[in-house]
């Protein structure tokens, strides 16, 4: 008679499996999933890394009892592309461009956390004039963010059309970018000091026209999502997180807010005058999927608001701080002044020297608080640049979240922290 | 930016309170950083967590300041939510013992980063409950973030040295 394989050989051999990809020994794997899984109660499931509601590259390991999740674990690292070390061979100027590509999806948010940080090593007060155009841009680019969010979570669920109404009024945001900065996604616009130029002619109409198409696009919005059954169905009570956990965890954005703690960058430390500005930060209570999706909807409202008033009381003047040791001069003293030669020349060979010391910046991105740690060492290059990842820390709670909850709701839990793996793996 | 004042006098109490655990102060660019020793860590955080309402870590990294000694430090951000307050924790280590104990059972938002910090420095974090690689790939080999790894390693082959070049890669030995 032939022996028939056994229980608990069968998930042995998926465990190593998966200890092989995971880079992990069977004794720490052993902590992270429950014992039911050496005897072949629940079964080890891989979803990504090329899962496509995983929004890029995520990997899973999923412990399940049938349809129910008993443990997640997830595996993250795949988009690694060492940001923060090539920070250390690049000047500060040449370090923004670098920081688009973290959050590629709000660009600016991430190029704000950076020259803030530079500027308050430096002790830069910048113009009135850039900071309100910051402020509209950021504003700008936190819509741009949390439409991608919501067409992509949209989709995830099964709510085809929202994808393609979010695409297109992401366009419009795009075509503001295109027009300050020359690029759509990676648009560098901000610099130590200010902005890289003014805005060019066009930019009013372009944002009057947003301001006053946009509200019209989200009661669209809202009359497809808010109250549908099925949207409902699958969002309310699904994915929890308490208050106390998600403050241990660090998260922070809408996904700490649709927990109920009202915790804002701008609000709580103030930057670029966002204390000139009037407007409420919305908090939910339940901490599930919908009040997360809930907290992201209000934000349209509250960002277009901020952009009215800045585009209101926008002030004239320079763009730049005055200091010719930090801002380039403008072109076409080159040609006639010395002084503003040598400057130009000093600044694109050598850089500005930031002098030792340390700090750390942090702005409210679209996902949450995005800061910037920079450990000068008095020279051009800083010794050291991290940046403080808000998907990092909020996709930290998953398996927090997920415990319990049915494989079909992953997809909208993942959906609802809103993670860019860009951001988490830098 | 909190008020600087209110945040001078917050340290001062602070910094009194917990006596000999806290090296040195420092104020710069307005913000406040408090520098404690490897066997205090734990001590000082559950008494800001519980005590002064720093609920929550922002961040853990660590700098690498070769070539002095001590050369690395380990970086704590707290803020606290409901003091709108913002502190900086700092440890020294020396670059012969490279162990620090952890934060998670602290803050559960440790882990992660110190598994980064693990990953690219080789700081090991004594008690932590799941120490592994979390960025690098699979078999990577080193600790990336450390100043003796060059930010750019390959070096561009010609026809004169592209045998030494070659020596060198694991892939031309196989």
């Amino acid at each position: 008679m032939v022996a028939e394989p056994t229980l608990q050989e069968a998930p042995q051999s998926v465990l190593t499996e998966s200890n092989a990809q995971l880079d992990i020994t069977l004794e720490q794997l052993k902590k992270l999933v429950s014992p039911r899984a050496f005897t072949g109660e629940t079964m080890l499931l891989n979803m990504g890394p090329q899962h496509p509601s995983t929004h890029g590259v995520l990997r899973l390991l999923l412990e399940l009892d049938g349809e129910t999740i008993v443990s997640c674990i997830p595996d993250i690292g795949f988009l690694h592309t060492g940001i923060e070390k090539t920070h250390e061979g690049k000047t500060y100027t040449k370090g923004i461009p670098l920081t688009d590509r973290i959050d590629y999806l709000a660009p600016l948010s991430n190029n704000m956390a950076y020259v803030g940080c530079v500027e308050k090593l430096l002790g830069l007060e910048v113009p009135l004039r850039a900071q309100y155009l910051r402020v509209i841009l950021l504003e700008l680019t936190r819509m741009n963010s949390h439409l991608v969010w919501l067409a992509t979570h949209a989709l995830d669920i099964g709510a085809m059309s929202m994808f393609l109404y979010c695409m297109r009024e992401r366009e419009m945001i795009l075509d503001v970018y295109e027009l300050v900065a020359g690029a759509r996604m990676m648009t560098s616009y901000f610099r130590v000091g200010g902005l890289w130029r003014d805005v060019p002619a066009g930019f009013t109409d372009l944002v009057q026209k947003i301001l006053d198409v946009f509200p019209k696009r989200l009661l669209e919005y809202e009359k497809l999502l808010k109250d549908n059954p099925m949207w409902k169905e699958r969002t309310v009570g699904i994915g929890v997180i308490s208050k106390e956990d998600a403050i241990a965890y660090g998260m922070t954005g809408p996904s700490l807010r649709g927990s109920g703690v009202n915790y804002d960058v701008r609000k709580a430390y103030p930057y670029s005058s966002y204390d000139q500005f009037e407007f409420s930060v919305p908090v939910g209570s339940n901490g599930d999927v919908y009040d997360r999706y809930r907290c992201r909807m209000e934000e349209f409202s509250q960002s277009l608001k901020i952009i009215e008033q800045a585009m209101k009381r926008l002030p004239a003047g320079p763009v730049m701080v005055d200091n010719r040791k930090i801002a380039p001069p403008p072109k076409h003293e080159i040609a006639y002044s010395m002084e503003s030669l040598i400057h130009h020349f000093k600044l694109w060979t050598e850089g500005f020297s930031v002098p030792e010391g340390e700090a750390y910046f942090a702005v409210e991105s679209g996902k949450g608080e995005f800061g910037c740690y920079i450990s000068a060492n008095g020279g051009p290059k800083p010794r050291r640049v991290h940046f403080r990842a808000p998907s990092l820390c909020n996709l930290q709670a998953l398996p927090t979240m997920s415990k319990g909850c049915l494989i079909a709701d992953m997809v909208a839990i993942v959906g609802s922290i809103d993670i860019v793996l860009g951001e988490v793996d830098r | 930016m909190p008020d600087t004042l209110t945040s001078l006098a917050d340290l001062s109490r602070i910094a009194a309170e917990l006596g000999d655990a806290v090296v040195e102060t420092v104020v710069a660019h307005g913000e406040i950083t408090l520098i404690t020793t490897r066997e205090r860590l734990v001590a000082v955080l559950t008494w800001l967590r519980d005590r002064q309402q720093f609920e929550m870590l922002t961040d853990e990294t660590c700098v690498d300041y070769y070539p002095r000694e001590p050369r690395f430090a380990i970086v704590y951000q707290l803020n606290s939510l409901s003091r709108r307050l913002r502190l900086r924790v700092k440890v020294f280590l020396s670059e012969y013992d490279k162990v620090v104990p952890t934060a998670t059972g602290v803050y559960a938002g440790a882990n992660w980063l110190e598994r980064e910090i693990y990953d690219l420095f080789g700081v090991t974090f004594e008690g932590h409950p799941d120490l592994r690689r979390i960025l690098m790939p699979l078999g990577y080999e080193g600790h990336p973030l450390l100043k003796e790894v060059p930010v750019t390693v390959e070096e561009v082959a010609f026809s004169f040295n592209r045998r030494r070049i070659d020596s060198d890669k694991p892939y031309v030995r196989e």
